[in-house]
């Protein structure tokens, strides 16, 4: 009996696929809901203007800071570096939480050169966007198993819950009401493929932590920091949640 | 790191021809009528002065101005008379300058 009782606990607390919360059909990619402008500006490899970041993270990347550089230990970034970013977030055991691509290249860079690189850097936003496009075209796949599962569940349960003098979920928006039109944008499924992404708004890049921040802005909630829980919880929720879609960092979004 | 710019023309072009040179400045062309989170002036500060230089003399002058935004993207026309490298330059407001250069091929 109390055998019995044990499984079905097992059961009960086993991540079943059944009980998953549900993703968008079709999934359509953030470049879907953007204007033709933006889709070829973003196409063009030459025109967009994020390949002046990934310009600088290659030669950051061979760049010798502190007697060492990335090269010096990676290798070719095209080859050492291709799928990484479709990966992310991921459960980083050195560090004993999941992290994000910007925050993995940090923890890098601390370690090797005792230095960090400031949240939205030039040089930050240039290496992680250099290290996304190799993995462009690649579907993503990130692993909410093990050690990263309660980071899923805290992304989970933060995208369902309403916050903010709006009252807003990301799911209000995401699930309910992608397709439709809110002031002049069309509301996209808010997949985070294309991140680091170079956002017309701002004039510059900018990471996937800096554009939830301006949702949370967005329906007058208080914005977490740079770095905090809430936020790699969400990244790695999104993640799961546009899983196969192909990445297209490094984007161009309005 | 300096201002980055990137600069492309056709691999080859004809004599007499004119080919597309198309650059882009990394550049925040900061207007001057923006505010900050404390509601001071941000500064303007913008590139100004963009030149090309192609066959010994300039073939393409720019005055850029507050409306430009942000990493201006040119493209514009040179006829082709010589094989041999074309520049482009630029200066900004802070007297900051950049270059960047590639080799035209008149086939």
């Amino acid at each position: 009996m109390l055998r019995a009782f044990l499984l079905l606990l097992l059961a009960a607390s086993l991540p079943a696929g059944a009980s998953d919360p549900p993703r968008p059909s079709p999934l359509r990619n953030g470049s879907e809901f953007q204007s033709g402008d933006v889709r070829s500006l973003q196409a063009d490899d030459f025109a967009n203007p994020m390949a002046l970041w990934v310009e600088r993270g290659r030669r950051l990347w061979s760049e010798v800071r502190n007697g060492r550089s990335c090269a010096a230990c990676h290798g070719d970034a095209v080859r050492a570096m291709k799928g990484v970013a479709a990966r992310y977030p991921r459960f980083d055991p050195s560090l004993g939480r999941v992290v994000d691509l910007d925050q993995r290249i940090d923890a890098c860079e601390q370690a090797m050169t005792g230095t960090a690189f400031a949240s939205e850097s030039d040089d930050l936003l240039g290496l992680s966007a250099y290290i996304a496009l190799q993995s462009r075209g690649m579907p993503l796949k990130v692993s909410i198993d093990g050690p990263a599962r309660k980071t899923w569940e805290a992304g989970r349960d933060l995208y369902y819950t309403r916050i903010g003098q709006l009252n807003l979920a990301c799911t209000s928006c995401h699930d309910a009401s992608w397709g439709k039109t809110l002031l002049a944008e069309t509301i996209s499924q808010g997949h985070p493929t294309g991140w680091p992404a170079y956002r017309l708004e701002w004039q510059r890049p900018g990471s996937l932590e800096r554009r939830l921040r301006a949702c949370f802005n967005g329906v007058r909630a208080e914005m977490p920091a740079y770095g905090s829980p809430d936020l790699v919880a969400l990244e790695l929720y999104l993640a799961w949640r546009a899983q196969g879609l192909p990445m297209e960092s490094p984007a161009v979004r309005r | 790191m300096s201002m980055l710019g990137r600069l492309s023309v056709p691999p080859s072009v004809k004599r007499g021809e004119p080919f597309a040179v198309r650059v882009i400045v990394q550049h925040p062309m900061e207007t001057g009528f923006r505010r900050d989170y404390e509601g001071k002036v941000i500064p303007l500060h913008i590139v100004d002065r963009l030149v090309c230089r192609y066959g010994g003399r300039d073939v393409f002058r720019a005055t850029l101005g507050s409306g430009i935004a942000a990493n201006p993207y040119l493209v514009f026309y040179v006829v082709a008379t010589e094989s041999g490298p074309l520049e482009v330059e630029w200066e900004d407001d802070k007297g900051e300058v950049g270059k960047v250069s590639a080799d035209v091929n008149v086939g």
